[in-house]
């Protein structure tokens, strides 16, 4: 009787202390899922909404809100999302936190190198944004990216700086960034308001972003209006203050409570 | 000279009979020859002050530099061998780094100095190694406030509100033992190292020297620097000033 159409062990038909069994159970054992992989992020989970950044005549303006999500949870309302690396450049990231939190460290370290070496040349932000833009790039092609997409202003020997890098390590100067769903609303509000006055100051630039953070608000589900305003320009490198932004007042819950009260 | 040490100095290895470790003292030795370190601690800062003396008229200004930073709350000063004084100092920045990546905080100068003692004294225990020939002195700001350390050869590690080493030790140790550290601003004690290496310096045996100056505080934000021209310019003319009413 043939019992080679049976794969599993039955007992008083396989010869067990064989070696023929042996070498066919082994490899059952070794490729048992339990065993486990390298494993890789596969999607972000703590995140932040769009950052946006405009260039004006002296400088450039970045803004973002302070909000993290967990998923579709607000999980975090007063986060800043944007951190000074030396004397001449800000960054602000979207996506996964932790990893922005991951970067900061290294590019502090960087930054820290080039106090200790005091060769009177300082990093420029366009050698940050270079640094970063490999370190990204890097983690991406061992298949385990940086889940962020990084906005880099700056503002070094009377020339403003402004670029950005996804987490994929694509990477451009412009003139206007933005990113997430900034790149999808803001985006055409601010390339209209640029071209509409090509020479704007900073008071006009602080205005255009704030006005476009609050459309952000209004459309964009995972977005705060508690937000912040960076400056990169002639007085050095600013991240402003928690900003509570003046949005339209529904009143919603209030008709409610008045309607419940009536009843 | 065979007969200095009976053969008890040629490894750090080996006491000599009168219980010295003579490496040790002959790395001091080099200590004593160099140029002389004078720093000052006061209540906000400490100041670090160098006697750098030029060993050739051809040497660019600033070059064979004397005072380094560690990491944006620290820097030291050497005195001794420059090359040996390197490798403390690269030995120190990933030391700095370190804290940083394990603890996540700057870290504490005092923890810092004791690593670096550590490194010291691990040089005078084996026979393969000689001992650094130079005595660095270690300034910073900290979660404990201002901070200033000596280490030397031996691998002794102490914190002091003022010391010197090198050449014009003892001098500037008289003229130290006045300052009244408790009182003194950073700025003040700019002036005071200052005029205490000018004082110090012997013009018959070295011509020239340069002086170099670091300081940290919390007009630095913390952040430690070679002292700005203005006020180097300022410090260098008051200890020019005050030599010349001393010789009159």
């Amino acid at each position: 009787m043939s019992f080679e159409h049976i794969n599993f062990p039955v007992f008083g038909q396989v010869d067990y202390f064989g070696k023929q069994s042996q070498q066919q159970l082994q490899p059952q054992q070794q490729y048992t899922p339990s065993h486990g992989g390298k494993k890789n992020t596969l999607d972000p989970i703590v995140t932040g909404t769009s950052i946006i950044a405009i260039k004006y005549d002296k400088g450039v303006v970045m803004g973002s809100d302070m909000l993290l999500s967990y998923g579709s949870l607000a999980r975090f309302n007063s986060i800043q999302r944007m951190t000074k690396f030396g004397g001449n450049t800000i960054i602000g990231a979207s996506g996964e936190y932790s990893d922005f939190q991951s970067i900061t460290t290294t590019l502090n370290e960087l930054v820290t190198d080039d106090h200790c070496m005091d060769d009177g040349s300082r990093l420029s932000p366009e050698e940050i944004w270079n640094y970063l833009a490999r370190i990204l790039y890097n983690q991406r092609n061992k298949g385990n990216p940086l889940w962020n997409t990084c906005v880099v202003i700056g503002y070094q020997g009377g020339k403003s700086f402004l670029g950005k890098v996804d987490l994929v390590g694509t990477c451009f100067k412009e003139d206007i960034v933005t990113c997430g769903y900034g790149s999808h609303i803001a985006l055409p509000l601010l390339r209209k308001a640029r071209d509409d006055n090509p020479n704007m100051n900073l008071e006009q630039a602080k205005k255009l972003i704030e006005d476009c953070l609050r459309v952000l608000f209004y459309r964009d589900a995972r977005s705060s209006k508690k937000i912040q305003i960076a400056v990169a320009g002639e007085q050095g490198i600013d991240i402003s203050g928690p900003i509570e932004l003046e949005t339209y007042n529904w009143n919603s819950g209030e008709a409610a409570v008045k309607n419940f009260s009536q009843v | 000279m065979s007969s200095v040490g009976s053969g008890y100095d040629l490894y750090v290895s080996t006491y000599s009979p009168d219980g010295k470790l003579f490496q040790v003292e002959y790395a001091n030795k080099a200590v004593e020859n160099s140029g002389t370190l004078v720093a000052i601690k006061t209540k906000d800062g400490v100041v670090i002050g160098i006697e750098k003396l030029v060993p050739s008229k051809m040497l660019c200004h600033g070059s064979n530099r004397r005072i380094h930073h560690i990491d944006t709350h620290i820097g030291v000063g050497v005195s001794g061998f420059l090359a040996d004084a390197r490798q403390l100092i690269t030995r120190a920045r990933s030391e700095a780094k370190q804290y940083r990546q394990v603890y996540g905080q700057p870290i504490p100068i005092k923890v810092l100095s004791q690593r670096i003692a550590s490194y010291n004294h691990v040089h005078t225990l084996y026979g393969s190694v000689r001992p650094f020939g130079c005595s660095i002195a270690i300034s910073g700001i900290d979660q404990y406030g201002p901070q200033l350390y000596m280490i030397e050869p031996s691998g002794s590690c102490i914190g002091y509100f003022g010391s010197s080493l090198g050449k014009g030790k003892q001098a500037a140790k008289n003229e130290l033992e006045k300052v009244k550290f408790s009182e003194i601003t950073t700025r003040e004690a700019i002036k005071e190292v200052a005029r205490i290496i000018y004082s110090v310096h012997d013009e018959v045996k070295d011509k020239d020297f340069e002086l170099e100056l670091g300081w940290i505080s919390n007009e630095t934000n913390g952040v430690h620097q070679l002292v700005p021209k203005d006020i180097f310019d300022e410090a260098e003319a008051y200890a020019k000033q005050a030599l010349e009413e001393a010789n009159m």
